[in-house]
């Protein structure tokens, strides 16, 4: 019994190798022809490059280093790969056709091969099919400078920038002799400076005592972080000069450390400034909506937020139904967002606000039951979970300014778009009909009927309008923060403030009120943390607005109060 | 102008009100109110001790100690209603005083824990042990006696209320950029409780709590006798309530209300007024607050949410504005709507509010307590709908429309 149960293991074990061998031989066939099929319509480099491919099992290891030179200088993207895989010792060939492969030992204890060439995965094999490709500690030496080489000579220059800064950072010799090589060649002026400021920061830390003063003073200019570093390591090395020499040096560090402190300022400031300003946009958006219904047509529309959730959610839905357009996504959002918030906000005109007029307390909490009602509609279709909104292409990415300043990109185009709304709503205000009539209605609603104005008409239309730009605003906001139901309570509080800080009524008040108040905030969270910087502002306004109850442009003349 | 218009249109107003606020005074006099109060409070103390368990007439721990959390939403709503219903002022953030009163209560059992917290420490509570903090912050100073705490219970949201109101009344900040501020109080005050380092527990709150002046919290007689302290602390608040506004103090106050820039003309100084009205309001919120805290056991910056103080308006406005018992009747009724609501249909509750707000703003503007007397009689129905809309407007930012009103 024993013996047949023996038996029966041994057939299925041999079974099995059989199977497995014969599953590999058709890939190999499988592969070669693939090599083919992929080698033929290539240009003469690709050709190149497979040909100095092949020589690589049967090189010796005194012919290697000249093998390895040519290689990279094909410059081809898989010789990076290559060589790393080469330096770890995963570089293998197959011992049926020769074909090199980047090997890894899988959980099976079977090697896991990709081609190193056209990058595909191929059947994992035993140990028995494969090779090493040979290595020693000398050849490992030159494929790390040559490595370094191929990076710094990189088509793409920010490859390059990369290789450099990477040498900046962590300075080796190879790196350094790499790029003093390489200095001269270079043709871009950036990556140049870079390198030249990488050179300059090795002469500081290893040089004599007039080149680490001639080192200083070259790089007084650079405000690369590495640079900073170098020069307080070198000056805790001078800490107690002991000759005049590492006095000059001490006190010349010193003033340049001073002079990058003063400039590295400055930028911070603009830094600041910049956050301030994008997060004064933000507001600005959020609150210019409440301005036209609140400052306007005197409403308190609290349900003002849901108007930008929506217009959050719309973005959302839109990426969802044309997955393919991201890229358009928001501005395909902006006009429907406008369209859905700006309807919505027409029904609640019509259906509610309407009866409530002259009675503002009421309005506020009429509205504040919409926002209730809005927010779960949108729980309940949606699910109370965030959505998730992508941000396109262009959106992301910054503006590298110099090494410690950048603008990011979706920031910088949340400014521009929030200033062109607001100038956009300024001229509708004073130069169209719509506007005159706008304006006409929230000056005196009895002479503007009297002159056959609409009234009823024009304040449906200005609450849709108001609303209709807080939907675009929660376009801006699905970028920036998580869409979800609770989206616009979050900016709500802030709104109003902004619209009473600025004075309600007026545009120019609400864009002043909404950048200082942005700046104001950014300026003081590095000091006491976002939180504190929150509750700060919002008593110091509530202290403002005791003070002066308009607001920092109070309306004048007979439509005030 | 505007003086003449409105001494025109309130009388206007007056005069066919007049037998309907007799029968609200009649439904809502002090001894009928105070008595139902505690007859119903009796009811439940005696069906919970008498009847036994499983008994139709038996009432549980659970329905007392709801009771008792009812209770303390009618005691915050008669203190909205104080100020808005009788002062004019919409506030929005009487949640503040609220949760304040429940952090100075908090405070009090946090320290009665003593050295049976988790950590162990005899001086400490717990959420400090856990935060590094290694000596009490000098704030807390005094919180682990009775007397310091029922002070506080008063002087926390009575100073808050003195600060944020002598600013803003003296200042003339008045309608909706009253409520708005109030709001932004409230707000900031929530994100300040929020931070670990103000030593109030944080995110958390303070909870854990195990006993009361010496009784165990998780006793039903406990429960039982918080229910009862409340149900007393709201009678009284009523009866000082209804003193108030039958005072010639309170008359000022509802004249304020009316036509503030005429009291003002006749020689009075509504700030002081209003200033004294919304402090008596913000303590009898943290009254309500300090009950509140030991019946749900925890208190945390959650109270302080815009919502809530929302909530709290919704109620007065439901119930009925204007009448102190129509305060008591819009709290008990929307949360208990809202208890079985969120037990029921979860999804619905927001909806259900919401609709409430809307719902009543527009066709109740007296709230239930307005309905009730339509209900018993009949007769002045058709004045009393068109006039509503007059009387609910008394900012000077509507004057022009109530100008327009009572010339058409």
């Amino acid at each position: 019994m024993l013996r047949i149960f023996l038996l029966l293991i041994c057939c299925f074990l041999a079974g099995q190798s059989v199977a497995s061998e014969v599953t590999a031989k058709v890939n190999d066939n499988e592969v070669v022809s693939a090599e083919v099929t992929i080698a033929e319509p290539q240009s003469n480099e690709q050709a190149q490059l497979i040909a100095l491919f092949k020589k690589l099992p049967t090189t010796k290891l005194s012919k290697m280093p000249l093998l390895i030179e040519q290689l990279s200088q094909t410059k081809a993207p898989q010789i990076k790969k290559t060589f790393n895989s080469l330096m770890n010792g995963d570089l293998y060939y197959l011992k049926s056709n020769k074909q090199i492969v980047h090997a890894q030992l899988n959980a099976d204890n079977k090697y896991a091969l990709t081609d190193v060439l056209t990058n595909t995965k191929l059947e994992a094999v035993a140990k028995s099919k494969i090779r090493k490709v040979k290595t020693n500690n000398r050849l490992r030496g030159k494929i790390r400078s040559l490595l370094a080489q191929l990076d710094l000579t990189f088509s793409d220059k920010t490859v390059r920038i990369e290789a450099v800064k990477q040498i900046l950072d962590k300075p080796n010799d190879i790196g350094i002799e790499t790029i003093k090589k390489l200095i001269n060649s270079e043709q871009d002026d950036d990556v140049r400076e870079l390198m030249s400021v990488t050179l300059l920061v090795q002469q500081l830390l290893e040089g004599e005592h007039t080149e680490k003063l001639a080192a200083v003073k070259q790089l007084k200019t650079s405000l690369e972080p590495s640079v900073l570093n170098a020069m307080a390591t070198e000056l805790s090395k001078v800490e107690k000069p002991a000759s005049p020499e590492d006095k000059a040096l001490k006190v010349a560090l010193e003033k340049a450390m001073a002079d990058i402190d003063g400039r590295k300022g400055l930028f911070e400031f603009a830094e600041n400034l910049f956050f301030g300003i994008s997060l004064g946009s933000v507001l600005l958006l959020a609150a210019i909506g409440l301005a036209i219904t609140f400052g306007v047509m005197g409403v308190i529309n609290m349900a003002h937020g849901e108007m930008m959730m929506l217009g959050a959610y719309t973005t959302y839905v839109i990426q969802q139904a044309f997955p393919q357009l991201i890229e358009y996504s928001l501005l395909m959002a902006i006009p429907a967002a406008f369209l859905v918030s700006g309807l919505v906000g027409v029904a609640i005109e019509r259906g509610v606000i309407r009866h409530l007029k002259g009675r503002p307390l009421e309005t506020l909490l009429a509205t504040f039951g919409i926002s209730l009602i809005l927010q779960q509609l949108v729980r309940t279709i949606f699910s109370p979970l965030n959505r998730q909104v992508l941000a396109p292409e262009w959106m992301s990415g910054s503006w590298q300014i110099n090494p410690i300043f950048s603008l990011t990109f979706n920031r910088l185009y949340i400014i521009i778009f929030s200033l062109m709304v607001f100038v956009a709503l300024l001229m509708i205000l004073k130069k169209t009909s719509l506007g005159l009539h706008v304006r006409a209605v929230s000056q005196n609603r009895d002479m503007a009927r009297a002159l056959s104005i609409k009234s009823d008409w024009v304040d449906a239309i200005t609450f849709g309008l108001g609303s209709g730009i807080a939907g675009i605003a929660g376009v801006v906001l699905s970028q920036l923060t998580n869409v979800g139901p609770n989206l616009g309570q979050a900016y709500i509080i802030d709104s109003f403030l902004v619209v009473v800080f600025g004075g309600v009524g007026n545009l120019w008040g609400t864009l002043v009120a909404a950048m200082s108040l942005g700046a104001f905030n950014k300026f003081l969270e590095p000091v006491t943390g976002s939180v504190l910087a929150n509750i700060i502002v919002l008593v110091g306004l509530v202290l403002f607005i005791q003070k002066k109850p308009k607001g920092l442009f109070p309306q004048k003349g007979r439509s005030a109060d | 102008m505007n003086i003449s218009n409105n001494a025109k249109h309130s009388t206007s107003v007056t005069q066919p009100i007049r037998p309907l606020i007799q029968k609200l005074a009649q439904l809502g006099s002090l001894r009928v109110v105070i008595g139902f109060l505690l007859i119903s409070a009796f009811y439940v103390t005696f069906c919970n001790i008498a009847f036994a368990e499983g008994s139709f007439f038996h009432v549980s721990d659970y329905t007392v100690s709801l009771f008792g959390k009812y209770l303390c939403y009618a005691l915050l709503a008669l203190a909205v209603d104080l100020v808005w219903g009788y002062c004019g002022i919409l506030s929005l953030g009487h949640g503040a005083f609220f949760a304040l009163g429940g952090y100075a209560m908090g405070m009090y059992l946090m320290r009665q824990i003593g050295d049976r917290g988790v950590y162990g420490n005899p001086d400490l509570p717990d959420f400090m042990v856990f935060l590094n903090f290694t000596e009490l912050p000098w704030y807390w100073a005094g919180s682990d006696s009775v007397i310091w705490m029922i002070a506080m219970v008063f002087i926390g949201p009575g100073l808050l209320a003195y600060v944020f109101g002598s600013l803003a009344f003296r200042s003339r900040v008045s309608g909706v950029y009253l409520s708005i501020m109030t709001q932004a109080v409230t707000y900031a005050l929530m994100l300040a409780f929020f931070r670990n380092e103000m030593g109030f527990g944080g995110n958390n709150g303070l909870t854990d709590f195990k006993e009361i002046l010496g009784f165990s919290l998780q006793e039903p007689s406990t429960k039982l006798g918080l229910f009862v302290a409340t149900a007393i602390a709201l009678a009284i608040g009523y009866a000082i309530s209804d003193y108030i506004v039958k005072s010639k103090m309170g008359r000022v106050v509802t004249a304020i209300r009316d036509a503030e820039s005429r009291v003002r003309f006749v020689g009075f100084k509504p700030e002081h007024y209003k200033l004294w009205i919304y402090i008596v309001s913000a303590m009898l919120a943290g009254v309500a607050g300090a009950l509140y805290v030991p019946q749900v056991g925890i208190i945390n910056p959650g109270e302080f949410s815009p919502l809530n103080s929302i909530e709290m308006v919704v109620w007065v406005a439901i119930g009925g504005r204007g009448t102190l018992y129509g305060a008591l009747i819009g709290a008990v009724v929307v949360s208990y709507a809202k208890t079985r609501f969120t037990a029921i249909m979860p999804e619905a509750w927001l909806f259900a509010l919401g609709g409430l707000f809307v719902l009543v703003t527009l066709y109740l503007p007296k709230g239930i307590a307005g309905l009730l007397p339509h209900l018993l009689s009949n007769k002045d129905n058709e004045d009393d709908s068109s006039n509503s809309k007059g009387t609910d407007s008394k900012n000077n930012r509507s004057t022009d429309i109530q100008k327009t009103e009572v010339q058409s």
